[in-house]
């Protein structure tokens, strides 16, 4: 206790020190809200009709609370000052008053409804979801997003572009640092656009602040909402809903360009080999050399596999085991290709049949059961370590004809 | 009257607390466990706040901090500010009443015990080769079903004993109000701790089967095939989430309404004035309590809910301020040309006040759906509801402070309390009052990692976060100071102080009203 005793009076001796400090403090609070106010720190104001609705109400309905906040903090610092009994003051005798429980009860009612009326309003033009102009169908999987344009026949995934080596803190963060993907959903903008959105394992959340649109992805439903985007632009997003060990690692970009733009895009992909509308698995005309098939496997495992698996194939047991000499990765081929292809129930391990083309599925294996030094375990075991897609054809249309 | 232990018998060392039946030391051992988790959870806060010091991984891996997360909410709001407001109840609702002990003596021994292994199960998974329960404390169907770790199924064991224990304390504490009042304590004459914890345990008796319904339909999921949440089966994620907030909404009023009958209690007697309008207090809990039943979804806007049950939710959320602003003002009024003195229980309650406030103001902002479309599942809900809850644990602290003396007979250090309190309300603030921002900005909760753009407040609210955690250091130095060698506590420590439980001898006989009392000894008297 003594030691505390002189800590105390050593600090009253720097008191005024205390006082500039507490100055000081002040200060930073008050840039803080200054701060508050302007956009960074404050909800977006967004791009479209509903995200403006919804951050007018939200400062209507801040400023009501720093209004009602300062009447009491006000009356508190009042009562603080003149109500002490170190200087005497004598205890009223008033314990019991309708009138003023009348007051207090009727004034915060006539507030609620002054916010209730605008919030309504607002509602009501989220809910009118009539005559879109095109759909959007958003799936959530563990952990990327899936977007398929309904009227367009486009379909594709949307996978964290940020590098691993970001994450683990090996190389300094780009700018959108864990808010960037490969393929961003293109959207025109001045169209009113229709999202379904569902889940293909657990809940997610899409949620892109400056649309002002979150909505849960559920297993099971089909969720409906719009937007209808006002200025060109990237709009960036992130998962707003728990769903698993990466649920931090799934962001959403939006990438508003102009209707001809949207048309160019669409007819794009539609044209260019490697676009992204789903074509029926088939083989390559050539197969690939056993080179090509590594190198192809060494990309497409860095951006499916390693986030769980890891880079250097030892996963996070025993959340996500490793492929070094697993029983997968160096046992029977066909047991390997089979939860490539259907993934594991219950597991983040997804059926990779709908997400892969026939050659990047048979890289990939191929990449597994020979990196990390598997390939001598196959070799020794006389397991094969080398897959072509047209094998990985054969076994698909073998399914489904069974 | 008696004194402490003369003339009974009942065994010593760890026999006397295994097999105790004394509403007081069965109190001391539910704020005892409450303060061993409340420092568990707390670490555990540090663990994932020092990982978000940085945008990138700093020192724990994505899986296990959804561990950490769900550990923290699961032991911070069963295993800390139940169990604190149940050694609360324990300690001072027969004194308070003039009962000479609770009414069922035998129950309230098993309702504690089960707590210390019910959260050694939840704990041990932390020893298994499996991962922890990682879903969150909401656990929500089918990420805690279907895709749940195998620890899942210790978690659930644990929500049914913790079930099992909130269900008989709730109706031990329900049956002793109702049936051991002093003969002059009519209803409307109960100190308004005691009508607090009244409607705290009549509002656990309806909830707790609830939460062991869900969390049982989980289990037969998970290992009897069953397909309640299950979208393949037939069955209904959002089916789990309306279970689930059944239970959950009102819980939030089992956190917080024991905290305001203490509040009620400290504000008068350091305003040394009665409390003000104090049938509109207890009315007022009442409604709360009820409303509290009727604004669960109000969790789950965003499930695609029809705009008529939005509408719905929306306006009975907004209700509730009503009621609640009416306790506030009853409050201030109390306060209002008092005389007052601001010893550490005061300050506490204070405290309580101030950020209870905040909390309040941004619960309507959330109960705004279209706000809420914006809010939701970002950090600015995470700052909104640590606010009452940390109000909750600010009133804990007061009544701490505010009956030690009775307790132990041994007054606590005034000037550490002090700084206690000073360095909680600040760092309270610090690392809460930031989140709002960061969540307006953009940044979803429960991530490890997160864009650059948040850095900053991140930085600020982990340092808040720190320095609260280490000062409960000194909390928890002034409360074993005090039993070891506190000053002698006089019966009535406090002037303002009326009430049954000051007429009784500091600390308290160990046997608490062997006769009824004849006086109330409140205000009037």
């Amino acid at each position: 206790m003594l030691g505390f005793a002189s800590a105390v009076c050593y600090l009253r001796r720097f008191s005024k020190r205390l006082c500039q400090l507490a100055i000081f403090i002040g200060a930073l609070c008050w840039q803080a809200l200054a701060q508050a106010f302007s956009s960074y720190w404050n909800m977006p104001r967004g791009v479209t009709p509903v995200s403006h609705g919804i951050y007018h109400l939200h400062m209507v309905a801040f400023w009501v609370g720093v209004v009602i906040s300062s009447f009491i903090f006000l009356w508190m610092i009042w009562i603080f000052v003149r109500y002490r009994h170190s200087k005497g003051a004598i205890p009223g005798n008033v314990h019991e008053h309708m009138g003023v429980e009348i007051v207090w009860t009727v004034i915060p009612i006539i507030l609620l409804v002054i916010l209730a009326i605008p919030a309504t309003k607002i509602l009501i033009k989220i809910h009118d979801d009539e005559k879109p102009a095109m759909s959007v169908k958003v799936t959530g999987y563990q952990w990327k997003w899936n977007y398929e344009y309904l009227d367009q026949g486009i379909r594709f995934f949307s996978n964290l572009a940020t590098s691993q080596a970001e994450i683990n803190n090996e190389r300094p963060p780009g700018p959108n640092y864990l808010l960037e993907v490969d393929h961003p959903l293109v959207l025109p903008v001045g169209e009113k656009i229709r999202f379904l959105i569902t889940s293909n394992d657990v809940i997610h959340d899409w949620w892109v602040p400056d649309l002002g649109v979150k909505q849960d992805a559920i297993p099971g439903y089909v969720n409906e909402t719009w937007t209808k985007i006002e200025k060109v632009g990237t709009y960036r997003g992130e998962c707003a809903e728990l769903c698993g060990t990466y649920h931090g690692f799934m962001p959403i970009v939006v990438k508003a360009v102009s209707p001809a733009a949207f048309k160019q895009w669409v007819a794009k992909q539609k044209t260019v080999s490697n676009g992204l509308t789903p074509t029926k698995p088939k083989a390559p005309a050539k197969p690939m050399t056993e080179s090509e098939l590594l190198t192809l496997g060494k990309t497409v495992y860095g951006k499916n596999c390693a986030v769980c698996h890891q880079t250097n194939g030892k996963g996070l047991p025993p959340t996500f085991p490793g492929l070094v000499a697993s029983p997968i990765a160096t046992g029977a081929l066909e047991g390997h290709i089979n939860i490539v292809l259907h993934g594991k129930k219950g597991t983040a391990m997804q059926a990779f049949s709908e997400q892969l083309s026939p050659s990047e599925i048979a890289a990939v294996i191929t990449y597994e059961r020979q990196a990390w030094g598997n390939a001598e375990l196959n070799k020794k075991a006389g397991h094969p370590v080398l897959v072509h897609a047209a094998d990985i054809v054969k076994k698909e249309i073998e399914e489904s004809g069974s | 009257m008696s004194h402490a232990g003369v003339g009974h018998h009942h065994p010593k060392g760890i026999k006397r607390w295994l097999y105790t039946t004394n509403h007081k030391d069965i109190g001391t051992m539910y704020l005892v466990f409450a303060l061993i988790m409340f420092f568990v959870a707390g670490g555990m806060s540090l663990i994932f706040r020092i990982e978000l010091f940085r945008p990138e991984h700093v020192f724990i891996q994505p899986q296990f901090y959804n561990e950490m997360i769900t550990m923290h909410g699961i032991i911070m709001i069963f295993g800390v500010v139940m169990p604190a407001a149940a050694g609360l109840a324990n300690w001072m609702i027969p004194p308070m009443i003039g009962a000479p002990d609770m009414a069922l003596p035998r129950l309230n021994n098993w309702s504690f015990w089960l707590l210390p292994f019910a959260f050694s199960i939840a704990l041990s998974t932390m020893f298994m080769s499996g991962p922890m329960p990682d879903f969150g404390w909401t656990f929500y169907a089918p990420l805690s079903t279907t895709f749940g770790p195998k620890s899942t199924d210790f978690f659930i064991f644990t929500i049914h004993m913790l079930g099992l224990s909130s269900i008989l304390a709730a109706l031990n504490i329900a049956v002793t109000i109702i049936n051991m009042r002093a003969p002059k304590m009519t209803w409307m004459k109960m100190p308004v701790f005691v009508w607090s914890w009244f409607i705290t345990a009549l509002i656990l008796l309806a909830i707790m089967p609830v939460l062991a319904g869900g969390v049982t339909m989980m289990l037969m999921d998970r290992n009897f095939h069953t397909a309640f949440f299950e979208a393949a089966g037939g069955g209904d994620p959002i089916l789990f989430q309306h279970i689930f907030w059944f239970f959950g909404h009102p819980e939030v009023y089992v956190l917080v309404v024991p905290a305001f009958g203490v509040i009620s209690e400290i504000i008068p007697a350091f305003s040394r004035k009665k409390l003000f309008g104090y049938h509109m207090m207890v009315y007022a809990t009442i409604i709360i309590a009820f409303l509290g039943f009727l604004v669960w979804m109000h969790h789950m806007f965003t499930t695609g809910a029809p705009i008529e049950s939005q509408l719905f939710f929306m306006y009975s959320t907004m209700v509730i301020a009503v009621p609640t602003g009416v306790k506030l003002f009853n409050w201030m009024a109390t306060m209002h040309k008092g005389s007052l003195s601001f010893e550490t229980p005061m300050l506490f309650a204070i405290g309580f006040l101030v950020i209870f406030t905040i909390g309040g103001v941004t619960g309507i902002m959330c109960a705004l759906v279209p706000s809420d479309y914006q809010y939701r599942g970002s950090y600015f809900v995470v700052a909104h509801f640590h606010y009452p809850l940390l109000s909750a644990v600010m009133a804990i602290m007061a009544a701490v402070y505010f009956w030690l003396p009775k307790w132990c007979g041994k007054m606590y250090s005034e000037a550490m309390g002090k700084w206690h309190f000073w360095l909680t309300v600040i760092s309270v603030n610090v690392t809460f009052f930031p989140q709002h921002f960061i969540g307006l900005a953009g940044m979803p909760r429960r991530v490890p990692d997160y864009p650059l753009q948040f850095t900053d407040l991140n930085q600020v609210s982990t340092i808040g976060a720190i320095v609260m955690g280490l000062s409960q250091l000194l909390f928890l130095y002034n409360l074993i100071r005090t039993v070891k060698r506190g000053k002698e506590a006089p019966q009535r420590p406090w002037d303002g102080a009326k009430g049954l439980e000051w007429t009784l001898p500091s600390p308290m006989p160990y046997h608490t009203f062997e006769e009824a009392p004849d006086e109330l000894h409140g205000y009037e008297d």
